[in-house]
């Protein structure tokens, strides 16, 4: 538990945490409406054919893929990127958690919290994002 | 079907399936996938995709509040976040192994898990009566607000919860799910944490839970996002409505209406694993 001088308390990093679940999933949900309406604008008369798999082109599986696509000119992309933002929400609650127990000198917690993170950053950027099967 | 006409419809089908996920605390993604497979004939690793980013959406706006009013339990669900997430992985990698007729019939096995306990309802807490040592050294043990003042509570069996939430992670991982009501039971029945601590920290673990596989579903072009955005705005708008509607509802119908309707998508998904396997 954080000393009484130390203005960092668990209640201060719920607040934040709150703020920026918060935040985050009305920020990518407004970018997929974005990217959702221009997709529809462009692509509205094409058919899908989502009931045989060939799984999304290869610019929407990496997230440097994804940020290099997304414009005017590639409403999926656009909608892509506020997908990976959306998955970026939590991942940046872990960081922030991981700031705030080291700021409450909560060595145990600043451990596991830096294990999840790892294993986020591994699933996002790991050697399968590369495009290696 | 165009786009045209079929972004609308599955914004319906998502929206529907978020308003019932967030009433009956079922969460909107273990109804999406078997909707969007058995209605729209969807490929169900498209549709798993589409599920899993669907579930960040809802348990992150959920978790949102939960975690101000100081129900979530920040440290209990930071530590079994690594049993979750290893979980998450794991089932992420065993997705793409699994051939979609086996998927749909553990879908559909998980669905009637759903079925059974919507229709039993909720659970009262047991009372603590041997305090882990565990618990004491990762500093699990916690309060939450209550109409008599903060209520403390002690959690035990750390290492059986522990297990059960990498169980709730693989799950998680295979089938695009929130998997919540597994971590419910392993919270609420094997570590004794109090009922609204562990549905609301359930809640809180479900988004990092599902950032963890959704890497591996991206790069397995899982994640389509022609179909994604209809899910993710769907569920999301219907999971708000829901949440709003909690306290007028007959929450005893719903689970039972609820219940109904799984068990027959339960079913539907077991025996379309099992054609498909003849």
């Amino acid at each position: 538990m954080a000393a009484p001088s130390n203005p960092w308390t668990d209640q201060r990093l719920e607040v934040i945490i709150s703020v920026l679940l918060r935040t985050g999933v009305v920020i990518a949900a407004a970018v997929v409406l974005l990217g959702g309406i221009c997709f529809l604008s462009r692509h509205g008369h094409e058919q899908p054919e989502y009931h045989v798999f060939h799984g999304a082109p290869e610019i929407y599986r990496s997230v440097s893929g994804v940020i290099h696509a997304a414009g005017p000119s590639n409403c999926p992309a656009v909608i892509q990127l506020g997908l990976l933002l959306l998955i970026l929400t939590p991942v940046t609650r872990v960081a922030f958690s991981l700031v705030g127990f080291a700021l409450e000198r909560d060595r145990i917690y600043v451990e596991l919290t830096s294990i999840v993170l790892v294993i986020l950053i591994y699933s996002l950027a790991g050697p399968h994002a590369n495009g290696a099967r | 079907m165009t786009n045209l006409e079929f972004t609308p419809l599955v914004f319906g089908i998502s929206a529907v399936a978020g308003c019932l996920g967030a009433l009956t605390g079922l969460g909107g993604g273990v109804v999406v996938t078997p909707a969007l497979t058995l209605l729209l004939g969807v490929d169900i690793r498209y549709a798993i995709g589409a599920s899993l980013v669907s579930v960040i959406a809802t348990s992150s706006g959920a978790a949102s509040a939960y975690v101000r009013e100081g129900y979530s339990n920040i440290r209990i669900g930071m530590f079994l976040e690594i049993a979750t997430t290893l979980g998450a992985l794991l089932g992420a990698f065993l997705a793409t192994r699994t051939p979609t007729a086996i998927l749909s019939v553990i879908f559909g096995l998980v669905l009637l898990h759903a079925a059974w306990q919507s229709s039993r309802g909720r659970r009262h807490d047991e009372k603590s009566k041997q305090p882990d040592p565990l618990a004491e050294r990762f500093k699990l043990n916690g309060s939450y607000p209550s109409a008599e003042g903060p209520r403390k509570y002690q959690v035990d069996r750390v290492k059986t919860g522990f297990s059960l939430m990498f169980g709730a992670g693989t799950l998680s991982g295979l089938l695009g799910i929130g998997s919540g009501a597994l971590k419910v039971i392993a919270m609420d029945q094997a570590m004794h944490v109090p009922f609204k601590v562990s549905t609301t920290t359930s809640n809180f673990m479900i988004g990092v839970t599902a950032a963890a596989s959704a890497g591996i579903y991206l790069s397995r072009g899982y994640i389509e996002p022609g179909l994604a955005m209809p899910v993710m705005l769907g569920v999301l708008t219907g999971s708000l409505i829901g949440a709003r509607q909690l306290i007028g509802a007959k929450v005893r119908v719903l689970r039972w209406i609820f219940a109904a309707v799984v068990g027959v998508m339960a079913i539907e998904m077991i025996l379309t694993g099992v054609k498909a396997k003849l």
